[in-house]
């Protein structure tokens, strides 16, 4: 090689190792940006755990699980809250899970697809995006008025259920879209009708899927206070909810209460804080049970 | 009957003849996507135990005319077929009937493996308890001799729990004829069922194919001619949606009537 063409190949490589250099520093600079947005969201998460946790651990003992309020909620315990918000949203999933799983099917399954299809769908997600408190107003228009239900439990779940309705329709209609055509077309294969091959083979393949809406829905519901304002909820009562057509007091609305009502603050401020920390272990602790579901029936069929 | 449309209708004669012998006589098919004319008047005889080839380029329709035979085009919104397919003498495209008892009769294996996301024994046993067979000793008795069917009892007798995605493609399809067999058709169709396997898995595959011709009808598509004139009895050739020739296989690889086919099964085009 002459000396020229030597020179030529020393300032290729000098070239080509500054880009490359420069393509280096670059990743890396992204990879820090995108590690760093997981650090505050984490850290954010963190601190409102721990502050919680914090503020709310004081207060809590066996009798603020077991115990009724007392003296005008400054001592005793939240259990009719604790049970009101139990009864919500497990009313609430009740309601919502199979009417949100048939409806799901029914568009994904049968509905084909043209524009009225379409407009149902958008429609389905605008829904899950409405303000709680438009649930709370219809729930109290509808269940509360005009079935008459009064403000109870009952017109608080159907309330609720409505409004993880559309959250509930979504995600199952996203994991029923994810089991591949192929194992329909093995079902028709063998000879199976529709309704056989969704029961038999899609439904239980969609099944993790759909119990992630399931956990999202339980969630909302147990969170939400707006749509429980003027249908189920209230601020106090002396006895624990006996029938569904009694009002119930629930977690999320008790600190509402607890802050805003009264005129001990120094004793109502740490109950709110135990009340939430009791709110976010329910709402995990139903979360779990949902996760373990899901673990299971995913370990048993992989594709 | 005029013939305007080239070499892909049999003659007179030679109709009357397949008549006999057909265990399924399709008779002028047509197939449409949507305004796509995929298939047109493609009329010949299936016969009973014995394998029936139909090759052809890719696009020439052959996946869509074997999906004729049991009725599967009836999930695509789009597809209108006309023409009939008759079966034992009864054409299967009549309305009155049911495409889940066909299925039954008629059993497809398709061109990637798919068993359900169940395990290996809930696959077979699936088919079986949708047509009404409850008795658990008498699932299993049909698992058992399937599997064996499909030669494929050995590898999973110890194994029928676990899912059926831990078994490699070749006993994966071997599942699915397997799946096939457990609900006793009459009619087994092939839709390329080893493009997506090695040559061992293939050549286990063909083996499996050979013997069950015995018991069944079969249909096979495939793109590879070498597959084709090994396994097969008859061939059909497909081009561009028209039945170009049929005859036994022997001859149609020897000595093909139409130009077309001897530029096809040479290489010249494909």
């Amino acid at each position: 090689m002459d000396a020229g063409a030597m020179e030529l190949t020393q300032s290729i490589q000098l070239i080509s190792k500054s880009h490359s250099n420069r393509r280096k520093l670059i990743q890396r600079i992204g990879f820090s940006l995108i590690f760093l947005s997981l650090l505050i969201s984490i850290f954010f998460l963190f601190i409102i755990v721990i502050f919680i946790a914090i503020r709310g651990a004081g207060v809590i003992n066996w009798e603020f699980l077991t115990a009724m309020p007392r003296k005008s909620m400054t001592a005793g315990g939240i259990l009719p809250a604790i049970l009101g918000t139990f009864y919500l949203s497990v009313g609430a999933v009740i309601f919502a899970l199979p009417l949100g799983i048939l409806a799901a099917i029914y568009l994904n399954e049968y509905a084909g697809e043209n524009l009225l299809v379409r407009i149902i769908k958008m429609g389905i997600n605008n829904l899950a995006g409405v303000p709680s408190i438009v649930f709370g107003l219809f729930g109290l228009a509808i269940f509360v008025k005009f079935f008459g239900f009064g403000v109870s439990t009952l017109s608080g779940a159907l309330t609720l259920a409505i409004m993880i309705l559309p959250v509930i329709i979504s995600t199952t209609a996203e994991a029923l879209k994810s089991i591949p055509d192929s194992f329909r077309e093995a079902g028709y294969g063998v000879g199976a009708t529709k309704w056989q091959i969704i029961r038999g083979i899609i439904l239980p393949a969609a099944l993790p899927g759909i119990l992630t809406g399931t956990i999202l829905g339980i969630g909302r519901a147990a969170g939400e206070t707006a749509p429980i304002l003027f249908t189920a909820a209230t601020f106090f009562s002396r006895k624990l909810p006996g029938s569904v057509m009694d009002e119930v007091l629930a977690l999320p609305y008790h600190i509402y209460a607890l802050m805003t009502e009264g005129t001990h603050p120094e004793s109502q401020v740490p109950i709110a804080y135990g009340t939430a920390l009791v709110l976010l272990i329910l709402v995990l602790g139903l979360d779990l049970v949902a996760i373990v579901i899901r673990t299971r029936s995913r370990k048993k069929k992989l594709w | 009957m005029v013939n305007t449309s080239g070499n892909n209708k049999l003659s007179v004669h030679e109709a009357a003849h397949f008549e006999n012998n057909g265990r399924i006589m399709i008779e002028d098919l047509n197939v449409h996507f949507g305004s796509n004319h995929v298939l047109i008047d493609v009329t010949f005889p299936i016969k009973a135990n014995s394998i029936t080839a139909i090759i052809g380029p890719s696009g020439c329709g052959k996946s869509t005319f074997i999906r004729c035979l049991d009725r599967m085009n009836d999930i695509i919104p789009s597809a209108r077929v006309t023409g009939k397919i008759i079966l034992d003498g009864v054409d299967i495209y009549d309305p009155s009937y049911e495409p889940y008892e066909l299925r039954k009769k008629v059993g497809m294996v398709f061109q990637k493996p798919n068993p359900f996301p169940k395990s290996i024994y809930e696959n077979l046993a699936f088919g079986l308890r949708i047509h009404g067979i409850r008795n658990k000793d008498m699932i299993e008795k049909r698992v058992v001799e399937a599997l064996n069917a499909a030669a494929l009892w050995d590898e999973v007798k110890d194994r029928l729990h676990e899912s059926a995605f831990s078994l490699s493609g070749g006993q994966q399809q071997r599942l699915c004829i397997a799946r096939t067999l457990a609900i006793e058709p009459e009619v087994i169709l092939f839709d390329e069922p080893c493009s997506a396997l090695d040559p061992i898995s293939t050549g286990k595959i063909e083996d499996l194919m050979v013997r069950l011709k015995e018991k069944y009808t079969i249909a096979i598509v495939t793109h590879n001619m070498q597959q084709a004139a090994r396994i097969s009895d008859f061939t059909g050739f497909l081009y561009l949606g028209k039945l170009i020739e049929y005859g036994e296989t022997k001859k149609l690889f020897t000595a093909p009537k139409d130009k077309l086919t001897e530029n096809y099964i040479t290489g010249r085009f494909g």
